[in-house]
């Protein structure tokens, strides 16, 4: 097992406070950055590691740091507004290692060259952005932050911002209009934040994960990085495993790692709960298409992903087995993007409403034959149809869905009940065993 | 009422931000604490804070979750029931709150005791499924747990009879922006 590098010493007691994580190393590569290196040698040092963005999109970072306009005031804005269903990295990181993510924001604010960062907390995770706001002050009273860091003459703000529940602002334009104190609509873009952003000034964003990265790449530097991971898909991410297996949790893992090692390997998710088959795989979050049990040697990496007909997306990898009724999974899923549209764009404000009134019947034995087919053409009519991704998310349960498992929704309307049994009393059996599942392997953070 | 202290730190945070009307979010948190949920007065005191009209504060607070429109209860139960947790069985885990509180989701109970909603997926997946009380999550949920906890609830507010009413949001401190 090769070296972790953001989860290394996650677990250490103490390394939440300023004195642990200095002792294991923390502000090393900030004291070195301002010492030795100018603003672009850090920007080429990222564009050499490879790396690409955690937060679901992965773009290449140090491309993006490279588009910003060149007019100050600049601003970064640090993504932490995790609600992608299945997502659950950047709230460990946050409560387990904020000064990582600090020391990262301040190296890449000096990459960037701005004067004033934000990190936008999501409001529902209220010990993570303690935890930030916190290590802000301590990292303030160390003059980490501040006037002249560490006496190089550089001067930077950092400021925790909490969001208040909508789903919405992790799409970066929401994410920007909720900071400046709007209601979190996304903006049309072009122009895009890094040419008009926060307060209309260039903006770089990015992901928590992405940046939590930066200081261990400083440290060790880009070709270090970029010897994990694939020649395409460099360095290691967080995966998130959670669904049908037997020790769900976050495991950080080189890119390229087979999805089957995730599932199975002892070390990682130990296998399907109950030993059941393997139906199904959401590679990235709700929002990325659905894989067939026939995917499982897909390796996690963007491009074999993308070949497989998904996305690596956020890093969510939810596990379903046999025992699941994939018509009840799907309108689940919508029914998340339902009540979390933003209401601005009338395709998926409305979609996304139609689509789980269907699916509802569906599953209440209320179903049509043609309503399979309605499905997919809503989707058709949603998808590129709205001014940010939420839409298009919107769809990728349902199309997969459909694709891949056709026969149990025209079971649904022929039958009027689930192929693979009663899914409410299989949930019954499963929570009156998940004590003895849970009690007996807990959760492996890593 | 909003204290003239609560006032005074949304004042700060306006001063502390780029721009002014950034600090209504972090305003709005503090009123709620200050009076439960999002009264009018709130309205008011932020918007004369921040330099905003009562409309426009009341467009913003309306739009996020967390400002909430009605009275909580003191005990405000999430359940998460997004696809993680429902392959985990976060219904019957719902319903056994909504038997065992009396209440469905959605609602509070008429003693203001408890209010019981479903949430969006709340970051905790691998510890499906989860809930959280005022913001503090209980992981691994379990309907013997879920029992445990309702009893633990009711020996708790039983004892607090008489007390004050206690905020139910768990920021215990959004901090003074600092000078700068």
């Amino acid at each position: 097992m090769p070296e972790l590098i953001i989860t290394k010493n996650i677990d250490a007691p103490g390394l939440d406070t300023l004195k642990g994580y200095r002792k294991r190393g923390g502000y090393k590569s900030l004291a070195k950055a301002l010492k030795e290196y100018q603003p672009d040698d850090i920007l080429e040092m990222v564009k050499k590691s490879g790396l690409r963005g955690r937060g679901g999109a992965g773009f290449p970072t140090g491309m993006k740091w490279g588009f910003l306009a060149k007019n100050q005031p600049r601003y970064l804005c640090c993504n932490c507004d995790e609600s992608e269903p299945g997502t659950f990295k950047d709230r460990m990181l946050m409560e387990k290692n904020p000064h990582q993510l600090i020391e990262g924001v301040i190296l890449t604010s000096y990459a960037c060259r701005v004067s004033v960062a934000f990190i936008y907390v999501r409001g529902e995770l209220a010990l993570a952005g303690r935890q930030i706001e916190r290590a802000i002050e301590e990292a303030y009273g160390a003059g980490l932050i501040g006037k002249n860091i560490l006496g190089s003459g550089y001067d930077l703000e950092v400021i925790m911002h909490r969001g208040a529940g909508a789903y919405i602002c992790g799409e970066e334009s929401a994410l920007m209009e909720s900071l400046e104190g709007r209601r979190g609509y996304p903006r049309l873009k072009p122009p895009f934040p890094a040419a008009v952003g926060l307060y209309g000034g260039p903006t770089v964003i990015n992901n928590c994960e992405t940046l939590s990265t930066i200081p261990a790449i400083v440290k060790n530097g880009a070709d270090w990085y970029a010897s994990f991971g694939t020649e395409k898909s460099k360095g290691t991410r967080v995966f998130c495993l959670s669904g049908h297996v037997k020790k769900p949790g976050n495991y950080e893992l080189p890119l390229g790692t087979p999805l089957r090692t995730l599932i199975y390997d002892e070390e990682y998710g130990g296998g399907i709960l109950d030993d059941k088959q393997l139906k199904a795989i959401i590679p990235g979050g709700s929002s990325t298409f659905m894989l067939g049990a026939d995917k499982v040697d897909t390796p996690l990496d963007f491009e074999a992903i993308a070949a497989a007909g998904s996305m690596l997306g956020s890093g969510g990898v939810v596990v379903i087995h046999e025992d699941t009724c994939i018509v009840g999974a799907a309108l689940r899923m919508t029914e998340f993007y339902r009540d979390e549209s933003c209401g601005k764009c009338t395709p998926c404000r409305e979609g996304t409403y139609w689509l789980t009134e269907i699916y509802e019947r569906l599953e209440h034995g209320r179903g049509k034959e043609s309503d399979i087919d309605l499905l997919m053409d809503i989707c058709d009519n949603i998808s590129g149809k709205s001014f940010c991704p939420l839409g298009d998310a919107a769809t990728s349960p349902i199309t997969s869905s459909i694709k891949l498992f056709r026969e149990e929704y025209e079971y649904h309307v022929r039958h009027g009940r689930c192929m693979v049994g009663d899914q409410h009393a299989q949930q019954e059996t499963l929570l009156a065993g998940a004590q003895s599942v849970h009690a007996g392997a807990p959760a492996k953070e890593m | 009422m909003i204290s003239e202290q609560a006032k005074q730190r949304m004042r700060e945070l306006a001063a502390h931000y780029p721009v002014a009307r950034s600090a209504v979010m972090p305003a709005l948190y503090i009123a709620q604490q200050e009076e439960g949920y999002i009264t009018e007065a709130a309205l008011e005191a932020v918007a004369e804070a921040i330099g905003m009209t009562v409309d426009d504060v009341e467009s913003v607070a309306t739009f996020y979750t967390m400002y909430y429109q009605q009275p909580p209860g003191k005990k405000v139960i999430k359940v998460c029931t997004s696809i993680s947790c429902y392959l985990r069985n976060c219904d019957a885990l719902v319903d056994r709150f909504e038997q065992r509180l009396g209440i469905e989701r959605g609602e509070t109970t008429a003693d203001g005791n408890y209010t019981l909603m479903t949430a969006e997926c709340l970051a905790s997946c691998g510890t499906a499924p989860v809930i959280q009380v005022n913001d503090e999550f209980v992981e691994n949920v379990t309907l013997e747990m879920a029992d445990e906890l309702v009893s633990e609830w009711e020996r708790e507010l039983s004892a607090d009879v008489g007390t004050q009413f206690i905020a139910p949001s768990s920021d215990q401190e959004i901090s003074a922006p600092r000078a700068q």
